[in-house]
């Protein structure tokens, strides 16, 4: 007897979930972001019992879950130095940019966590090790993008 | 052998349309310190986090991962558990067996949602499924309708009662600092009068969107008595996630998965005539129609007295066993965070730190939860430890 | 802690698409399948839970489409949103807080929907997801940080997926059994330095069920029992330049409280398989030394002396590991479901002689941000 599974054409249906949404960035991060599009700066804050400067900045420490307060902040970066990084090659539509770009975790001056960002070119430079700095775009809207990304120095 | 189970501590937010002060993380850190306060606990205290919310109303895909700043989760063990509109009792009963099994004393269960981030229509619609429901019976309100009017058609209920339900929520609001709608009460007139959304719903009928979080402690037994002067036992949890497809829900009987939920809970607790048995609930109701037929779901009363037992005042502040003392759902709805709030209010009526909106002496409270596909959820609580 | 033992398991077997099967459908097949291992019906099962994602089903409350197939009317459920490992913990907590026996069941389906697009939204929409950050470009972050720390090299990594696909020879539900060299896997296109294309895993479909029973079930069900010797959990900070990629910490928590709880002192003698969540090839060697099973730096060199190897001291990843079949959320539960089928004598070709203590392994998050660790025994 024959099955008529084995016969049926197993349909597909195509969907998609395409919502807007509009993120709180919140007080502390705004302050940030802010200052990246109106001062080209970096700010980032200090936890009042760890100590440990955040970049971003937080609204809270993870690690001591205290308040970090409004006091605390200060300018860091521009510049700073890779602690890893990667060449991307392999190309999707939700990437800033067109393949081959890196991304880098650089520990900016004075900060004590990495800060995830775009490298654009100089791979024959880069490593682990190297130093850069922030490169700010020219139209600046409050996002994280507003640094266009990082240029290896010397 | 499960272990006794106690609520010691809920903290919540000043619940709100938008919160654009703060995002999602430190909307929840907010919660988690009021909670921690309540019970005079820090967060080193606490052994684990179980978390929750609906991945689509604010597309962060792993809250747990996510939020772990905000939510105390650093080098914590932390899990997120989800279930739809029932996700804040789906938190509540986990953070339970997470400290029944043995595995951890002191538990913190968190909720949250920031609707204003999404459109909340768009993202409920998905919940249906892709191929058989989504583009013809989908989303929270047509089905909601269709309960309405089968009851109405069938008890001769109408939309003055349901209209009753309505006020009685957005009066007891007015007690509750916490709740959205506080500061903004509503005449019967005016709720008759609000725009009809989907024969015979109209806007004054059902529940808002919030931004808002909760956060509840769970402890052991010997932490329990240890910290908290009147701890709110567990006392039974049941669950019934009945159907998977709308088609399957039969409008035209009571609400079944909540009998279900209901008769395995009232088992286990030793709860025999519900409607003196229990000295207040805090029912999951997202719309008005539900204060009305899920109350005879529960035992209340019998079916199709819901209306005649609103319209008597048993359910209000001072009746025989007051609803929603919070102003509950159709006053406060972030949706991951509603359900975890009847637990914690439930709660807090039984350790008597409701303030305003306590209910004198309450000895057993009923929570519920709603959601999915027409799913039930019901968590009891009682000043006495468990047998 | 009262026994509790994993008592029935069934996995579907992995691929690239599985046209003719919904969510329904696969978890409907693995429930049945878990029950008829055991030897129970289900009214033996007193609870379920089930481990879904609303992205990766593109749909929210993807709960709802899966009750039913896992057998839940009438019955208590819950459901996890995480590796199945974390789906497992909830189900073993329900079974020691009163129930006899969660059945947990995990599904995905890899082909249905834009793993770019998915994963990208698991990072912060603020900060992270505008530089197009995915879980693959992430894991290369955290390779480099890895590989650069201790000098590790990438024919070190190749020879994990070399010896992986090749153990999938083995497992017939494998997705991708391969024979393969180490310069194949160096000459094969590059995706984000120092990731090759055979670094990575595969995406694919499947779905896997589990039965954990108290005694009174163990006793009933037909198979020889796995019993829970210890388990934990524990999540890491979530911003990537918060952590030290290089050394998983939360790893070592859940670890060190799961080898506590089941009396383990000497990991490295005691456990004689070990099913770890190599995502990526580079993952299996840092989460080794994260369980303590070699000291820090020291992963590198475990597959060129054989050690993880079929035949070596402590074999890692029989199974093929989740480089052979990487059905997201169902993975883990595999590991758990494969260390108990080593525990019970039945994993078939790819069988360890004589394994009595037994590890599974999951993770959940960017860069295995969130550990969930099993110990696995006969006894």
């Amino acid at each position: 007897m024959s099955d008529w599974r084995d016969e049926v054409e197993a349909l597909t249906l195509k969907g998609q979930i395409k919502m807007p949404y509009t993120w709180s960035v919140g007080e502390t991060g705004s302050r940030f972001l802010v200052a990246l599009r109106d001062e080209q700066k970096i700010l980032a804050n200090r936890c009042p019992l760890c100590g440990t400067v955040y970049v971003p900045p937080r609204k809270n420490c993870g690690t001591c879950f205290a308040d970090i307060g409004t006091d605390d902040w200060l300018e860091v970066g521009p510049e700073g130095v890779v602690t890893a990084f990667t060449i991307i090659h392999q190309a999707h539509p939700l990437q800033p940019l067109a393949t081959p770009f890196a991304y880098a975790i650089i520990q900016l001056d004075g900060a004590d966590v990495g800060f995830v960002h775009i490298l654009k070119d100089g791979w024959d430079r880069l490593k682990n090790g190297v130093r850069v700095r922030a490169k700010f775009g020219i139209e600046r809207n409050g996002r994280i993008l507003d640094i266009d990304g990082f240029e290896i120095l010397t | 052998m499960a272990r006794r189970v106690a609520i010691i501590g809920t903290g919540q937010t000043h619940h709100r349309s938008q919160r654009r002060d703060v995002n999602g993380r430190e909307m929840i850190h907010e919660a988690v310190q009021r909670a921690l306060a309540d019970c005079e606990l820090t967060m080193r205290d606490i052994d684990a986090v179980v978390i929750g919310n609906m991945d689509h109303f604010e597309a962060i895909n792993s809250v747990d991962t996510w939020s772990v700043e905000g939510s105390g989760g650093v080098m914590k063990p932390i899990m997120k558990v989800t279930t739809g509109g029932t996700t804040g009792t789906s938190v509540a009963i986990a953070a339970y067996y997470h400290v029944a099994s043995g595995m951890f004393d002191k538990v913190l269960a968190i909720g949250w949602e920031k609707n204003s981030e999404s459109d909340t229509t768009g993202a409920i619609v998905t919940c249906s499924d892709p191929i058989w429901d989504r583009y013809s019976y989908s989303g929270a309100i047509p089905s909601l309708a269709t309960e309405a009017s089968a009851y109405m058609e069938k008890y001769g209920a109408t939309q003055r009662d349901a209209a009753r339900v309505a006020l009685r929520e957005r009066t007891h609001a007015q007690n509750n600092p916490y709740a959205h709608m506080h500061g903004r009460p509503l005449t019967l007139d005016e709720i008759l009068d609000s725009p009809m959304l989907a024969y015979p719903i109209k806007l004054g009928d059902i529940c808002p969107r919030t931004d808002g979080a909760a956060a509840v402690v769970f402890a052991a037994e010997d932490v329990a008595e240890k910290l908290a002067p009147r701890p709110a036992w567990i006392k039974a949890t049941a669950v019934r996630h009945t159907y998977s497809w709308f088609g399957d829900v039969d409008q035209r009987t009571g609400l079944e998965s909540l009998e279900r939920a209901a008769r395995e809970a009232y088992a286990a607790a030793g709860i025999k005539n519900p409607a003196e048995d229990f000295d207040v609930a805090e029912l999951y109701l997202p719309y008005s129609y539900a204060g009305l037929k899920w109350i005879e779901s529960l035992g209340f009363c019998g079916p199709g007295q819901g209306p005649q037992f609103i319209w008597d005042g048993h359910t209000d502040m001072g009746g025989k066993i007051p609803v929603n003392p919070s102003g509950g759902v159709m006053s406060t709805n972030c949706i991951g965070a509603t359900a975890l709030l009847r637990v914690a209010e439930a709660a807090i009526q039984v350790m008597g730190k409701g303030g305003a909106r306590q209910v004198p002496d309450v000895k057993t409270a009923l929570a519920t939860g709603f959601g999915g596909c027409w799913w039930s959820d019901v968590v009891i609580l009682g000043k006495e430890k468990p047998a | 802690m009262e026994k509790i033992a994993i008592v029935g398991a069934a996995q579907t077997k992995y691929e690239s698409r599985k046209a003719d099967q919904t969510f329904y459908d696969m978890v409907f097949d693995v429930t049945t399948a878990a029950l008829e291992d055991a030897g129970l019906t289900l009214a033996d099962i007193d609870n379920i839970i089930t481990v879904s994602n609303d992205f990766l089903d593109g749909r929210t409350i993807s709960s709802m489409a899966v009750g039913e197939a896992a057998g839940a009317h009438d019955k208590n459920i819950s459901t996890v949103e995480g590796d199945g490992t974390f789906g497992a913990f909830y189900g073993a907590m329900r079974v020691l807080g009163g129930f006899r026996s969660t059945l947990v069941v995990a599904h995905s389906k890899g082909s249905e929907g834009n793993p770019q697009f998915i994963s990208n939204a698991m990072f912060d929409p603020i900060y992270h997801r505008p530089l197009g950050l995915d879980t693959t470009s992430a894991a290369a972050l955290q390779a480099n940080a890895y590989l650069t720390r201790y000098g590790i090299t990438e024919e070190q990594c190749a020879q994990v997926a070399v010896k992986n696909h090749g153990n999938a020879r083995h497992n017939p539900l494998a997705h991708q059994p391969l024979e393969i060299s180490v310069e194949e896997v160096l000459r094969s296109p590059k995706v984000a330095d120092p990731l090759k294309l055979l670094d990575c895993s595969p995406v694919s479909d499947g779905a896997a069920a589990l039965i954990i029973g108290n005694e009174e079930i163990a006793r009933k069900a037909k198979t020889k029992p796995a019993w829970v010797k210890g388990v934990a959990h524990c999540a890491e900070e979530y911003f990537l330049g918060d952590r030290d990629l290089a050394n998983p910490k939360a790893l070592r928590d859940a670890a060190k409280r799961a080898y506590q709880m089941a009396g383990i002192r000497d990991p490295r003698r005691e456990i004689d398989v070990a099913e770890v969540y190599d995502a990526f090839s580079y993952m299996e060697p840092l989460w080794l030394e994260g369980l303590g099973l070699c000291d820090p730096g020291q992963g590198g060199q475990l597959t060129e002396s054989g050690l993880t190897a079929m035949n070596g001291a402590l074999p890692v990843n029989p199974s093929g590991g989740v480089l052979s079949a990487h059905a997201l959320l169902v993975a883990g539960l595999a590991r758990l479901i494969e260390a108990s089928l080593q525990i019970r004598g039945e994993a078939g070709a790819h069988q360890i002689p004589g394994v009595k203590t037994a590890l599974a392994h999951g993770t959940h998050g960017p860069c295995g941000q969130s550990h969930c660790i099993w110990i696995l025994g006969e006894s």
